[in-house]
């Protein structure tokens, strides 16, 4: 089947659905692949570097979106782009169907099969097309940059000869994995980073990244987790205490960066005018969620805006900004989505609506709205369950009896032994007794990395056998003799054999 | 001139240079030493023999040793590092061969003369060491075949194979005291033989029983065993040198056997019973078998080598059935050269022999001071940047440590998955040997790389 990119009409978006790198992997899977002249232009991949990689380059959009069997976008269709969709084709991008239900009317009546990127479930086995989360994390990352671009003052603190410079500290609410991507990038810039979730489960991940993970002062524990890892709306008293925390930090801080969101809801207000009024000038606010109508209060979307001399941050292009390593990620997923559909490697895919990960991105099919999915089996994060309790070890005590009784069943033994046995065998014994602990005192010695040729150099050993059959061949009986002479030859095999193994393992051996 | 006493003197220096040929093993720097002191002490107690007690037919021993040897020497020369366990496995079986040989040949000789206890007590002697010769001998030959693949690596398991081991036993008792009577009277070779044979399907039954990844137990038993064969001959043939060495011998693969177990968290026993899991136990235990798993091609993988700056190699005996042993060494090489510390961790049941592993490092020139047991560095994994995993499946199991009834629970592991990242090198998502399913494969900072590992290793050398 054949793949369709089309370059992306949506103002100032640089992302390109597929990557030359990515493009040569889905030839492989069996598809060819097509791409609109210009399309990797914004995030610098040339036409030419597609077309080295495999991929024919069309002329115009209206060539792909005729062309392809299935078409790669980042951004959902806009201003009449779909209009052409046939009932044949099949379109994978990120769609938003929650909040774009006329769009998602429209496509549903072409036929077409339409799979959301940002519908796929957040299951274990899905995170490796989980676009979301791969923008979320070039979003926090970029974040950071864009809060040093506009802050006066370094993020690491120095001790240079023109004076001390204190670290900056950078507060990040919400440590999805956005937040988490900005906890990093900051923490790796030598700022001190504070952050703080309504999900008490993330202070774990929040201080395996280093940073502070601030606890609200609040007396019932009330659990932010709601389903699919994300956060849910809290109650007012702990919005209240929240709020009281935010207050006081914002005075501290130099920088803040928000990524708070509540599935399907407007994102909440946690940073007040007050607030932003009672930070230092020169401080800066990133405010990812600014789409959604932004974490603070006066957040503008798309915009840079000063106030009080504090730079509010409101861009909602922040994957974009990073054009080329968001492209290589989301084309990435998207790979991974079309193995996942091409069961075969053939170049044919087939929505396979049993499948829980297939079913829940295709929002709509064969002309029927297919979305919301039913909820999904497992949550990103699931209850922790109760660790299993270790298996208590029952130090046994060693009876004292048990080497007693041992010691005196092996002593009668002997006496018995001593008792019937004529002297000669005695003393043999004696020897073997005593060989046996020599033997267990030298072995113990010997270095595990050397039991090989300990044992290669123990069977040479054992070959002294032979002394047992030297003390035959002289017999005359030709029988025993033969006998003998047998035994001389397998067992110089074995001596030869054996120290000569041995000292070529050893010499091996080396610094 | 006295010559026994000489030759008695030269097996006393004969056994002194045994003992420090053993002792000489405790390191690297000496073991050298120690094989020479082995090829000293051999050479007195062979030279001593021949000129002070053989009689006449120099020309037949002479022509015997000569053959022996060399085709001694043209196997050492031949044989590949990686089959050593099979090597070793058939020059066991020769000494047990030999304990029979020697037994039978000392029963029919006319001049050996007992009477009354004592002849009672060379009896049992020549009994005993015919039947732990006998049972060395088919097991070793049994082992071998396991080993070079000759014979299915799966445990042959008999119905009521218990009962068919205590028949055996019996019958081996009893056939021993109708041999003991039989010989007072003169007679008793057909009782012997028949114990003889006894004994073989013993040998062969045991080891047939015994599943592929309990062969270092089974080889380093039977190394005890060839010991124990050779003491047994002492005592019938009076001669402390032979009881010495054999105890010597005996003791040490005791230790290996036991050491072996250990590592495997095993009864001794049980290994011998047969089988795995014969102790009850769910076979299917092992947390979330359905998870998904995370593929990585060869470049991936050798980008995140570069970028590491602490690797541990876990090499198991899937390097050696790839011979991958020197690409390893070819990937060590180039990261150590970009300031990469690379070190191996090693499993002590790695492999099918003991210190298996080691051997084919050597073999490829690896430096043994980055050659790690597991006591070692286990306390080390959470600092591992990568792990490596090659060709090695249940000694890098997490449930040993979690499932609490998983058939391996209990068993020392190497905890890879402490570390930040697993690369385990894997021919497909089989369970190992014990038939476990292995949850590492599914944890979080785990990455598959599938394929022929000397293949996949060769391509991230390219990859470097």
């Amino acid at each position: 089947m054949k793949i369709g990119v089309p370059k992306e009409i949506h103002a100032g978006e640089r992302r390109v659905a597929t990557t030359p790198e990515v493009a040569q992997k889905l030839i492989k899977l069996g598809f060819s692949v097509m791409v609109e002249s210009g399309a990797g232009d914004a995030s610098s991949y040339s036409d030419k570097a597609f077309t080295d990689a495999g991929c024919n380059i069309a002329a115009s959009a209206g060539d792909v979106w005729s062309g392809a069997d299935i078409i790669l976008k980042v951004r959902g269709p806009e201003s009449g782009e779909a209009d052409g969709l046939r009932a044949d084709q099949t379109l994978i991008s990120f769609l938003w169907p929650g909040q774009n239900t006329e769009l998602l009317e429209t496509l549903t009546k072409t036929g077409a099969t339409v799979m959301a990127m940002d519908s796929v479930p957040r299951i274990s086995r899905a995170q490796k097309m989980d676009a979301l989360s791969s923008m979320a994390n070039i979003g926090g990352y970029r974040a950071v940059v864009e809060a040093a671009q506009h802050f006066g003052r370094f993020f690491t603190g120095q001790i240079t000869a023109a004076g001390k410079v204190p670290p900056a500290k950078v507060l990040v609410i919400g440590a999805g994995v956005a937040g988490l991507a900005a906890i990093g990038a900051a923490k790796s810039m030598g700022a001190i980073v504070r952050a703080f979730d309504t999900r008490p489960e993330v202070k774990e991940q929040v201080e395996s990244m280093d940073a502070e993970f601030l606890m609200l002062d609040f007396e019932e524990d009330e659990d932010g987790s709601g389903e699919g890892g994300y956060a849910k709306v809290m109650s007012e008293e702990f919005i209240k205490a929240e709020m009281a925390l935010f207050a006081e930090q914002a005075k501290e801080v130099d920088i803040i960066i928000t990524t708070a969101l509540i599935p399907g809801k407007p994102a909440p207000r946690l940073i007040t005018a007050e607030m932003v009024e009672s930070m230092r000038d020169g401080s800066v606010i990133v405010d990812l969620a600014a789409e959604q109508g932004g974490n603070c209060e006066l957040t503008e979307p798309n915009q840079v805006v000063v106030k009080n001399g504090v730079s509010i941050i409101g861009y909602t292009d922040l994957p974009s900004r990073l054009a080329a390593q968001s492209s290589q990620l989301y084309a990435t997923n998207l790979r991974h989505l079309l193995t996942d559909l091409t069961p075969e490697k053939d170049g044919n895919i087939v929505v396979d609506m049993e499948d829980e990960v297939i079913r829940g991105a295709t929002v709509c099919k064969d002309g029927e709205t297919t979305w919301p999915p039913p909820a999904p089996k497992l949550s990103a994060a699931p209850p922790k369950a109760e660790p299993a309790p270790p298996p208590v070890v029952e130090e046994e005590k060693p009876s004292v009896f048990g080497p007693i009784a041992a010691m005196a069943i092996g002593g009668l033994a002997l006496f018995g032994l001593g008792a019937v046995a004529p002297p000669s065998f005695m003393a043999h014994f004696t020897v073997f007794v005593l060989a046996c602990f020599v033997g267990y005192m030298v072995i113990w010695n010997v270095t595990p990395a050397l039991h090989t040729p300990l044992m290669s150099v123990t069977n040479a050993i054992s070959s002294i056998i032979v002394i047992g059959a030297l003390l035959q061949i002289s017999s005359t009986d030709k029988l025993i003799m033969w006998i003998a002479a047998f035994t001389i030859l397998i067992t110089s095999i074995n001596i030869a054999g054996g120290f000569a193994v041995t000292r070529r393992m050893l010499d091996m051996f080396r610094k | 001139m006295n010559t026994e006493g000489i030759v008695t003197a030269a097996y006393i220096a004969a056994t002194i240079l045994f003992i420090l040929a053993l002792g000489g093993l405790s390191n690297q720097e000496t073991a050298r030493r120690g094989n020479w002191y082995g090829i000293v002490g051999m050479g007195i107690a062979l030279v001593a023999t021949i000129l002070g007690v053989v009689e006449r037919h120099y020309e037949i021993l002479l022509i015997a040793l000569v053959i022996g040897g060399s085709i001694g020497l043209v196997l050492a020369r031949r044989v590949q590092m990686t089959q050593m366990p099979e090597l070793v496995a058939i020059l066991h079986s020769l000494v047990g061969l030999a304990a029979v040989a020697v037994g039978f040949a000392n029963f029919m000789d006319p001049s050996v003369h007992f009477e009354g206890v004592e002849l009672t007590i060379h009896d049992i002697e020549t009994y005993l060491g015919i039947l732990i010769g006998a049972v060395t001998f088919s097991g070793s030959v049994i082992a071998f075949g396991k080993l070079s693949g000759r014979i299915g690596g799966k445990p042959l398991l008999l119905p009521a194979r218990h009962w068919l081991n205590l028949g055996l036993l019996i019958a081996a008792i009893w056939f021993g005291r109708e041999f003991v009577v039989q010989s007072a009277a003169g007679d008793g070779m057909t009782p012997l033989i028949i114990m003889t044979v006894v004994a073989l399907l013993f040998g062969i039954h045991m080891v047939m029983a015994i599943g592929g990844a309990d062969m270092p137990v089974v080889v380093s038993m039977l190394n005890s065993y060839s010991g124990w064969a050779a003491s047994a001959t002492g005592f019938m043939l009076s001669n402390d040198l032979l009881i010495v060495t054999g105890a010597l011998v005996g003791s040490s693969g005791a230790i290996l056997s036991y050491i072996m177990c250990r590592a495997m968290n095993r009864k001794f026993l049980n290994v011998i019973a047969g089988g795995f899991g014969t102790g009850g136990g769910t076979a299917a235990a092992g947390g979330d078998e359905d998870g998904e798993i995370v593929a990585v091609d060869a470049s991936e993988t050798a980008e995140m080598l570069v970028n590491a700056k602490e690797v541990m190699i876990i090499p198991g005996y899937g390097m050696a059935v790839a011979q991958a042993q020197h690409t390893v060494f070819e990937i060590t090489k180039t990261l150590r050269e970009k300031g990469v510390n690379v070190r191996f961790g090693i499993h002590p049941v790695a492999g099918r022999m003991p210190g298996h592993m080691n051997v084919l490092l050597a073999e490829a020139k690896v430096p043994y001071d980055i050659v790690f047991e597991m006591d070692e560095i286990n306390d080390d994994f959470p600092d591992v940047d990568v792990s490596v995993v090659i060709g090695a499946n249940d000694i890098v199991n997490p449930s040993a440590q979690e499932v609490p009834d998983s058939p391996i629970a209990g068993m020392p592991v190497l905890e890879c998955w402490k570390g930040k990242t697993t690369i385990v090198l894997k021919r497909s998502m089989a369970t190992g040997y014990a038939g476990v399913q292995n949850p590492l494969f599914f944890k979080e900072n785990t990455r598959m790389l599938f394929g022929d590992a000397k293949d996949s290793l060769d391509e991230v050398l390219k990859a470097l």
